[in-house]
């Protein structure tokens, strides 16, 4: 099986600047004080690419992508 | 299967009997208990060398869940330590930084040995070579209580596994262990992301057992009078006793220890409710609220009251009488839960003022719209979105007062006022402290 990737937020890092949900809006949303709401689903093609550029945007270096690997993506 | 038998089973006329376990050694008077009082029941605990099969296996048989409130089986949670390839730390987890809990303080102050024995018993089962007991910096008679009992083993029984005094913050989020080691390693007593738990990589990278205070005291009863006795009181899913904290309209306030697995409204009749009980929050500041006729069925136990919204939390119970607004308690509260958040994720911070900022507008007939509908939203907003679990109890707190006040709430969006008044405050709130985090 293919290597998947999910975007992923550190909630301590993240100062709620809001640029992820312009860069990113198939997967992040942002709540009622600005901070990211996270769509956990994996990430492929174009959305992936842009999911890459949107992690190297982020000022806070709050973002990251994990690999979903088979047994991650079963036990969740 | 094999018969559960205890390796050296020390059953004796000192055996407790009844539900009075932990207890019944404390003096009446509040008195801490000597070293030599407690060694005619206690035998000096063995040396930390290598890993302990037995002592583990007597504590998974026992069937012992974690004091502090999650309720994990302290058993696994002694193997998974053992399991590191570094020497491990054993952390005594004495913060209580919950407002309506006072049996760690209270087992602290009158039963140090019998902690400091659980302590160096799990010591010995991991094979630890240091034990930091913690107690919140705040709690002076604590903290010289066990000051004293620490200086008196170092004295009569020298060669012990050396054990320190840690005078933590006293923040509410101090007692989450992630941020207890990040302290004690020393950072900010600020809960920090996980993975790698304390388990894995803790105090100095070793892998760090940390075990609540009146855990530790019922593992010292396990190893002595063995596992069967263990299991004679409480239920087969959560044997033993439980130090359960009684607050708010009650006669007799104070810590009770009672058979896990017991009615509430038997603990409540024991603590007497002249006033009538209108709900009854379960678990202190991290639970939730159960209305009248729920606490009238529901038992002391993680599994009968997981499915009612909360689990047994750290024991505490905290009465609201009949006739009081539950909804300027629960606005206080989290008020008090906003002000002790670590400051680090933006949804706890923004958050939890925004849920307490309409709380108590609401409670002072300030809103405007639907209330109700408005804190859900943002209750399921904050879910699961802080690096540690203390938004997620506030939320928790929130979701079951909406439940069981709601005709207060809807009377107070109506711009009515509370139904008693002068309103008289039931549940305590301390002062939100600016004290360090160092």
């Amino acid at each position: 099986m293919a290597v998947t990737y999910r975007i992923v937020v550190d909630p301590i890092a993240c100062t709620g600047h809001g640029v992820c949900a312009d860069l990113l809006p198939e997967r992040i949303a942002l709540d009622d004080w600005g901070y990211p709401i996270i769509d956990k689903r994996p990430l492929d093609g174009e959305v992936l690419r842009h999911a890459r550029r949107t992690v190297t945007a982020c000022p806070a270096l709050a973002l990251r992508l994990e690999e979903v690997g088979r047994d991650a993506a079963n036990a969740r | 299967m094999t018969v559960a038998t205890d390796p050296a089973p020390l059953t004796g006329p000192s055996a407790p009997s009844g539900s009075r376990r932990l207890l019944a050694g404390s003096d009446p008077s509040g008195a801490s208990q000597p070293l030599a009082g407690h060694r005619r029941t206690y035998p000096v605990p063995p040396h930390p060398r290598r890993v302990r099969e037995d002592l583990i296996a007597t504590v998974e048989r026992a069937g012992l869940l974690g004091r502090g409130g999650a309720g994990f089986p302290t058993g696994r949670k002694l193997r998974a330590v053992a399991a590191g390839r570094r020497r491990p730390v054993v952390v005594v987890n004495g913060t209580e930084g919950e407002p309506v809990s006072g049996k760690d303080a209270l087992l602290l102050r009158t039963l140090p040995h019998l902690v400091l024995d659980g302590a160096a018993l799990a010591a010995a089962a991991v094979g630890a070579g240091e034990v930091v007991v913690c107690v919140d910096r705040q709690n002076a008679a604590a903290l010289a209580a066990v000051e004293r009992a620490l200086a008196e083993r170092h004295d009569r029984e020298p060669g012990g596994v050396p054990m320190r005094l840690a005078a933590a913050p006293p923040h509410y989020v101090t007692g989450e262990e992630s941020a207890l080691v990040h302290w004690l390693n020393g950072g900010e007593a600020k809960p920090t992301r996980v993975p790698p738990r304390p388990f894995e990589r803790g105090v100095g990278g070793r892998p760090t057992l940390v075990d609540n205070v009146e855990t530790l005291a019922h593992v010292a009863q396990i190893i002595r009078f063995g596992a069967d006795w263990f299991r004679r009181r409480g239920t087969p899913a959560e044997p033993g006793t439980i130090l359960a904290t009684v607050t708010g309209a009650v006669s007799r306030p104070g810590v009770y220890e009672v058979s896990a697995g017991l009615p509430l409204s038997h603990l409540l009749a024991g603590a007497g409710t002249p006033e009538g009980i209108s709900a009854v929050l379960v678990g202190g500041y991290f639970g939730f609220w159960l209305d009248a006729r729920s606490a009238g069925s529901a038992l002391l136990s993680h599994q009968d009251l997981r499915p009612r919204g909360g689990g047994l939390g750290c024991g505490a119970v905290a009465v609201l009488p009949t006739g009081a607004c539950g909804v300027a308690e629960a606005a206080r509260v989290m008020g008090w839960l906003a002000g002790e958040t670590a400051g680090q994720c933006g949804p706890c911070v923004h958050g939890l003022a925004a849920l307490a900022g309409t709380l108590g507008d609401a409670c002072a007939g300030r809103s405007r719209g639907d209330v109700a509908a408005r804190l859900q939203r943002w209750a399921a907003q904050i879910e699961g979105r802080g690096a540690c679990r203390f938004p997620d109890g506030a939320v928790r707190f929130l979701r079951s007062a909406l439940d069981v006040f709601a005709d207060d709430l809807r009377r107070h969006a109506a711009g009515r006022p509370c139904r008693t008044s002068p309103q008289r405050p039931i549940l305590p709130v301390p002062p939100t402290k600016e004290a360090p985090w160092r």
